[in-house]
């Protein structure tokens, strides 16, 4: 009888170009994607070495961390942005690396455009110096973050040097509740298992209530993966996949795409296969979220108050409060009803036309409250346009948001976009550390609907209570 | 690229008593605007060692005289969040060779290990007398010998032993790094392109 395997398991090891007794494979990247940010040096070192990019046309490149969301179109700013962005070209440009610049048509973060690009396609492996990458695991990809000496490595020889992770399966059975997004999913899952429970593990997310999602609601769990501490999260593809990758720029076409469907659909974890750890969880337990502390993990019901220390061991109860004392809150106090100074939707996690049409249709007709800035970044240019044909820029524009270009932006402020020290912000973005969007910022993540409500309140806001005023949702 | 090898090292240790420890901590995004890997170690720890105004934080370990050396001793879950390297170049300009916790995170563990900083896992219990034993006394010395795996607290002589992987163990003590042995074995990658 063959060996049962999983997904995970079926696509590493078609991609071990040879094992190491005691140490890691030689695993094979399908495709790498770069950026700005943690590619110079790895360039640099490899004309350090004398060595050139051996699969130029499996990597691809975008600009994203650190360039400006106003003004691209014009000379950028900021000396040391502007020197990142000039390297990427020259680097592209001198290994005929495929690049998308600033104002092209499919310039954007690059977790976004890979997929609307087609180049993300299941059963591949991918990589990205950027621990975000495991987004492209919704397509039943093993993708994950690297640095930049594993950067150097693909560029130079397509391979790294990894041990196969441990596997954990979550499975997420049954309905979601009206207002409950996968955003809301995965800071559940995040808030139960904790920000390093998931450490050594690849996760693959299971059962109706994921099947259900479409692909950019996958994207978004499959995204915050590593805010559990795990290498990436990966979701068998489907008919949902299928549909969104049909005829896309990169995907096989006609006969090829017979073929590779073919393939794709024999993706999948085979009955009885083992995995070393599994988590249940129930739809109808899901509730809106909202982070209060300075982890991902620190994660409750927006109905819910701040959890007390009650438990907690000395060294826990330490960094507990020293991290609700960053984010001036108390244990024991409602969410609910603090007062908020920014929203912030966009990133990786959710600035794709899914989440700007979500905030659009809930704020249509209304105004943002007088203290709140309202910032909107969607994730590429081609989500840029669509909002601004289905005219939910307009929509956005009249409630009081600012629109700005393609970009990571305030998820990581390494450009101009900073939340203020100690001002609140409730983002869409993954990663709530301290300083995380600017100095002394304190950050608290929410699914797109949610932050929607909270720009309409001024303050923090359970969605579902704005539904009798916001009809046409859901 | 190339490092220093990596074989015994005796030193005193800097206590770092946070859990959590992530890589936007250890070198915050603004300072990622480099193209070359240089000075990284200035703006180590840049938030919790400086404040607004770039005046040392005096609560802040680093900053703290008392305390110095090559092992950085920390919390659980050091160096979550970004797979940013520069949060290790940072560590290793500055000077640390080791970081010791009872628990790292992934990308960052891979990191260390691809550039010369030796990540020791210890059990929860270990690191707590390490950081009682260097709290009583700073001079307190650790000694990390790659070859036996083993880390040892020579104030009470507790020793434990800690994992690497043969192969990963023997680039530490070369000063190897992944890109030359991958290097060398480029005519099987175009062989496994080919069957592919």
């Amino acid at each position: 009888m063959m060996e049962k395997k999983t997904l995970f398991d079926k696509i590493w090891d078609a991609h071990v170009v040879k094992s190491i007794p005691n140490g890691p494979d030689v695993f094979f990247i399908d495709k790498h994607f770069i950026h700005e940010v943690t590619s110079p040096v790895a360039f640099l070192n490899l004309e350090k070495r004398g060595t050139g990019v051996m699969f130029p046309e499996r990597t691809i490149a975008t600009p994203d961390h650190n360039v400006p969301t106003i003004d691209q179109e014009k000379t950028i700013k900021d000396e040391l942005s502007r020197m990142q962005v000039e390297k990427l070209r020259q680097n592209c440009k001198k290994h005929g690396i495929e690049l998308h610049d600033l104002g092209t048509d499919h310039h954007g973060i690059v977790h976004v455009i890979g997929p609307e690009l087609g180049v993300t396609q299941p059963g591949m492996t991918i990589v990205c110096g950027d621990s975000h990458t495991s987004t492209h695991g919704a397509f039943g990809t093993i993708a994950f973050g690297i640095g930049t000496s594993e950067v150097e490595m693909v560029l130079a020889t397509q391979c790294i040097m990894q041990s196969k992770a441990k596997k954990m399966r979550i499975t997420v059975d049954g309905e979601l509740g009206k207002g409950v997004t996968s955003k809301d999913i995965i800071l559940y899952i995040i808030s139960k298992i904790s920000a390093s429970g998931g450490t050594g593990y690849f996760i693959e997310y299971a059962g109706s209530a994921i099947r259900n999602l479409s692909m950019e609601a996958r994207m978004t769990i499959c995204n915050m993966s590593i805010e559990m501490g795990a290498r990436g999260g990966l979701i068998a593809p489907d008919e949902t996949t299928f549909e969104y990758l049909k005829g896309k720029r990169y995907t096989p076409k006609g006969e090829e795409w017979e073929k590779a469907l073919a393939y794709w659909k024999s993706l999948k974890t085979d009955d009885g296969a083992q995995f070393d750890l599994e988590y249940h969880y129930d739809a109808e337990d899901i509730e809106p979220m909202i982070t209060y502390g300075t982890n991902p993990g620190m994660g409750i019901k927006v109905k819910d108050p701040i959890p007390t220390t009650d438990g907690m061991d000395t060294s826990t109860k330490k960094s507990y409060l020293k991290s609700l004392q960053y984010m001036g809150f108390n244990p024991g106090e409602p969410m609910k009803g603090k007062k908020i100074d920014y929203v912030f939707v966009g990133s990786c996690t959710n600035g794709r036309i899914e989440d700007i049409r979500s905030v659009a249709q809930f704020v249509k007709g209304k105004k943002k409250a007088d203290n709140i800035t309202a910032w909107i970044v969607p994730g590429s240019r081609e989500v840029e346009k669509k909002a601004i044909e289905e005219g939910l820029v307009a929509i956005l524009e009249e409630a009081g948001f600012k629109l700005r270009q393609p970009g990571c932006s305030a998820c990581l402020a390494m450009n101009d976009d900073k939340i203020p020290s100690g001002k609140y912000a409730v983002s869409t973005s993954n990663r709530n550390f301290e300083g995380r969007q600017g100095p002394g910022s304190r950050t608290l993540l929410a699914s797109p609907l949610t932050v929607a409500a909270v720009a309409i309140r001024g303050e923090v806001t359970d969605p579902r209570e704005l539904f009798e005023e916001s009809p046409i949702l859901i | 690229m190339a490092y220093d090898k990596f074989n015994v090292l005796t030193s005193t240790v800097v206590p770092l008593a946070e859990e959590n420890v992530d890589t936007d901590q250890i070198i915050p995004a603004r300072f990622l605007k480099a193209t070359e890997r240089k000075g990284f170690g200035d703006n180590l720890f840049r938030d919790w060692r400086y404040d607004s105004e770039g005046k040392p934080k005096k609560d802040f370990v680093l900053n703290d005289p008392t305390y110095s050396g090559k092992i950085l001793l920390s919390g659980k879950n050091f160096g979550s969040g970004s797979s940013r390297e520069h949060a290790v170049w940072a560590l290793y300009d500055y000077g640390f060779r080791c970081v010791v916790s009872s628990f790292f995170a992934d990308i960052f563990k891979n990191n260390c290990l691809n550039i010369g900083v030796l990540p020791v896992t210890v059990t929860p219990a270990f690191a707590d007398e390490m950081f009682q034993e260097v709290e009583k006394d700073p001079k307190t010395e650790v000694k990390v010998d790659i070859d036996a795996q083993t880390i040892t607290l020579l104030s009470t002589g507790r020793s434990e032993s800690f994992d690497i992987n043969v192969y990963k163990k023997e680039n530490m003590k070369n000063g190897f790094d992944d890109i030359d042995y991958l290097l060398n074995i480029k005519e099987d990658i175009v062989k496994f392109t080919e069957k592919a």
